[in-house]
């Protein structure tokens, strides 16, 4: 039974082309030639990084692209073609045929109105049934994605949910009509990997149940390695290669697919480094003792405590990785250690000098000892500035190379390394890539030569290509130049790859701290083996074997 | 939301105070002397000894703090004091002037909502010629001051057409319709700006939230583009026009003295500032303890609306 729906495509697009009129009438195609199929019970995943045309792909299925998007080709569902379908037919598809899961559950939501009318709402554009009635088929919907009391929260408002909640909600919506092809966009990037976890378990669960295609549309190669039969790897909107999930990991043919690949950090990879390890500690260039973060609250009365008894430390040369999920704090101690949050009571010590103060108020050769590097490079960048500018400002500031010459040669010396050419001094931010600002936000936070680096999250806005370039030179000018670095990061791949040492919080408090392979490999605290078993790795037959998955499930060839 | 509700009502309270507290001392540094003014206005010259009697009858010589408290003692017992002029309690002048100005404010706020969140949605929604109009014409709206618009309404409606009463009041209660046709011209009047800023602010709110997420996901799930705009866009669209409606009110209960000198429109605001030129403190304080007033619990209806427009505003 389930063999012989498997072999025919439910949904299936063939020479596929996306294009948006410009203002001059002209039409610019941003994807080429698209082919896929995908069978009942089956998952498609679409991977690619920005710009690849793989979420306008997504959207333009169902037609939910912006009024001047065209398309060309054929979309089929059931052999029936949804790009010449008329309005009323495409409508009565969406939904109901084909359901959409977003990437972003809380903007994905009207914040006005309960989740439980929101879904009820959209059984009732497919059925003719009583609102009283679509509430209570919501609350068995919210049940099945597991969501705990759905009685009560059916009622709830988006922003009274959890993320991991409201992506649950989400799938419940577009699970309601019993669609055969679910299209998920990016569905667990804005999560925690944790509730990553599970929501891809849940994906699973309903496909089995339902017998659904997935159309999964993602960056991630771990989340493709543990949920995909079939991948097509698409780049600058076109489709570069196509395999069967095991074959695409094990035999990559294009050369754009093994450099992704290669991109990918992966927490099992990197063998311990007994040098890093065991070299002995000199003195400490940061300290950070009995650390408490809280914040103010309305009319100055104590708010949030963010950050609770937090005390680590990072020997000069060295790189200490701060990880932790979202709201646990680690952001906030990057802030508070350069004065930018306040500090209820600890010790921060910048190379056994005390910096217990607002940033405005440490003398400026105490400033001078620290920089940081933020996680988006595009606002951390004035769009008026030239990169040159940007740069040298640090310098203005502190007084240091008074000279416009000594300015513009140290300026040149900071592009050339960080592998920009030393010409580029006058462009402006909008004329980089995202990689290359990010590279403009590491030359100017070295500008001062500071003893130590705060890394807030620097590479989690960029694709894994340019992640790997970013990190490397930062790597190589840790090595060069001999500072010491607190790096910010959510993702442990990237901090066992670069990382001394590793801290781990959760709610605000540390739970666990020590070398890096120690930490990862044989975790002491249940948080972190959670943390640790949560992330994807990018590899199905590892990955597979992880979250406890049959082999080879149902995987199909073609 | 109810403890909200008596918290800005506490609030309001203060705020009153402190209005009233100004405006006693602002009356203070106004030069003139209601004595003489009242005295002059019958058209005599009056001797000092005159003037110097009506100021000790009134209590205008007594010391500044004294009268002040007791224009609080009077507020506390809720009376507003007698008219140096007339002798006529304040509460009652107010009492009734107050429900025709309110009439005024009320039929422009409603004739502005309704056709600046049609003619701002509409234009958004179609685009091209309809919004091009609707930019030219609002730009225009925004810039004719409503007492122009008066004067030209006057002339062609009330003039030339003799369509209208070019001016007066006529109580609801004497003559329904009377009423009615009286308030259409000063309606129109004061609605060309508040419409021309609804329609502005409607036609920018629902473009940006045209492009959320949520208006994708309501046709994703197979709602009807008119399911979607009705529900996911326009009723989102509706928070900063509510914002500009609110302002807009509150800048009419004070402001429509021109116009409703233009159209002989005994109202609040013409009563203000004829006691203005009068020097009849009582009243003037009274008047604008009012408006005050009003406006504070303008902004709580408000405040009470936002909330049932947008979930998050209720914690």
């Amino acid at each position: 039974m389930m063999r012989e729906t498997a072999n025919t495509a439910v949904l299936e697009a063939r020479s596929l082309s996306v294009g948006f009129i410009q203002d001059e009438g002209a039409t610019s195609w941003v994807t080429q030639d698209v082919s896929f199929t995908v069978a009942a019970g089956e998952t498609l995943a679409i991977v690619g990084e920005s710009g690849s045309g793989k979420t306008v792909t997504a959207m333009s299925v169902l037609d939910l692209l912006p009024g001047n998007a065209v398309r060309r080709g054929e979309i089929l569902f059931r052999g029936e073609d949804l790009v010449s379908a008329p309005a009323e037919r495409l409508r009565r598809t969406r939904g109901q045929d084909i359901a959409m899961v977003f990437q972003e559950p809380m903007t994905a939501f009207n914040p006005v109105y309960s989740i439980g009318r929101q879904i009820a709402d959209a059984i009732r554009s497919h059925q003719a049934i009583s609102r009283k009635a679509a509430m209570e088929r919501a609350v068995e919907l919210l049940q099945l994605v597991g969501i705990p009391e759905p009685e009560r929260r059916v009622r709830s408002f988006p922003h009274q949910l959890s993320g991991g909640q409201r992506q649950r909600a989400m799938i419940a919506m577009a699970i309601a009509c019993r669609p055969s092809v679910l299209i998920a966009d990016e569905p667990t990037t804005a999560l925690d990997v944790t509730v990553q976890k599970e929501i891809l378990q849940l994906l699973r669960r309903l496909q089995r149940e339902l017998s659904m295609a997935i159309v999964l549309i993602t960056h991630d190669m771990g989340v493709v390695a543990e949920m995909a039969d079939r991948v097509i790897v698409m780049r600058a909107g076109e489709v570069v290669e196509r395999a069967e999930v095991h074959e695409l990991f094990a035999h990559p043919t294009h050369p754009y697919t093994r450099a992704l690949l290669d991109a990918v950090p992966r927490i099992d990879s990197v063998a311990p480094d007994p040098v890093r390890e065991t070299t002995p500690t000199g003195a400490m260039a940061l300290e950070v003792t009995d650390l408490h973060v809280r914040y103010r609250g309305p009319w100055g009365r104590p708010g949030f405590l963010a950050v609770q008894d937090v005390s680590f430390a990072i020997p000069q040369g060295r790189m200490l990785g701060l990880v932790g999920e979202s709201g646990s704090g680690k952001s906030t101690i990057g802030r508070a250690i350069v004065g930018l949050a306040p500090i209820e009571s600890g010790q921060v010590r910048v190379n056994g000098r005390e910096l217990n103060t607002a940033a405005s108020r440490q003398p400026a050769e105490v400033r001078r000892e620290y920089a940081m590097v933020f996680q988006d490079p595009a606002s951390s960048l004035n769009p008026r500035m030239s990169i040159g500018d940007s740069i040298a400002e640090p310098l203005v500031v502190h007084r240091r190379r008074s000279s416009d010459k000594e300015r513009r040669a140290r300026v040149a010396e900071l592009l050339d390394m960080v592998e920009l050419p030393k010409d580029w001094s006058g462009r402006f931010p909008h004329e980089l890539s995202g990689g290359q600002r990010q590279r403009i936000g590491i030359a100017r936070a070295l500008a001062l030569e500071p003893t130590l680096l705060i890394a807030d999250e620097p590479t989690s806005a960029l694709d894994v290509s340019v992640q790997a370039a970013v990190l490397r030179i930062l790597q190589e000018l840790q090595e060069r130049l001999g500072f010491s670095c607190l790096f910010i990061s959510h993702d442990l791949a990237v901090v066992e790859l670069l990382a001394d040492q590793v801290a781990v919080l959760q709610h605000g408090r540390l739970v666990e701290s020590g070398p890096t392979a120690q930490v990862l490999r044989e975790p002491r605290e249940d948080y972190t083996r959670r943390l640790v078993e949560a992330a994807p790795v990018p590899d199905p037959v590892v990955q597979r074997r992880r979250v406890g998955r049959p082999p080879q499930g149902t995987a199909l060839t073609g | 939301m109810l403890s909200t509700i008596v918290k800005r009502l506490a609030v309001g309270v203060v705020l009153l105070w402190v209005v009233s507290t100004v405006v006693f001392l602002a009356l203070q540094l106004v030069p003139g002397d209601p004595a003489r003014t009242i005295l002059t206005g019958t058209g005599a010259t009056p001797s000092e000894a005159a003037i110097e009697q009506l100021r000790e009858q009134l209590g205008l010589n007594l010391p500044m703090w004294e009268q002040y408290a007791r224009f609080m003692g009077q507020l506390l017992t809720g009376s507003l004091g007698e008219s140096l002029r007339n002798g006529q309690d304040v509460t009652a002048l107010i009492g009734q002037r107050l429900p025709r100005t309110l009439e005024l404010v009320i039929a422009t706020t409603l004739v502005s909502v309704v056709l600046g969140v049609a003619l701002g949605a509409s234009a958004a929604r179609r685009g091209g010629w309809l919004d091009r109009a609707l930019t030219l014409g609002t730009s225009f709206g925004v810039a004719v001051p409503a007492y122009v618009a008066a004067v030209v309404l006057v002339y062609v409606f009330g003039v030339q057409l003799q369509w209208l009463p070019s001016g007066g009041y006529v109580a609801f209660a004497t003559d329904p319709i009377e009423n009615l046709r009286s308030l259409i011209l000063p309606t129109i009047a004061l609605s060309i700006g508040f419409t021309a800023i609804v329609a502005r602010m409607t036609r920018t709110s629902v473009l940006s939230v045209g492009e959320q997420d949520w208006v994708r996901t309501g046709r994703a799930v197979g709602l009807t583009q008119r399911q979607v705009f009705s529900r996911h866009v326009l009723r989102n669209s509706l928070t900063p026009v509510l914002s500009v409606t609110g302002l807009q009110m509150g800048a009419l209960l004070g402001g429509t003295v021109i116009v409703e000198r233009v159209f002989s429109w005994p109202g609040l605001s013409a009563l203000l500032v004829d006691s203005v030129s009068n020097r009849d403190y009582p009243v003037v304080q009274g008047v604008v303890l009012v408006i005050a007033a009003l406006f504070v619990l303008l902004n709580i209806v408000v405040d009470i609306v936002y909330g049932f427009l947008d979930p998050r505003g209720r914690d």
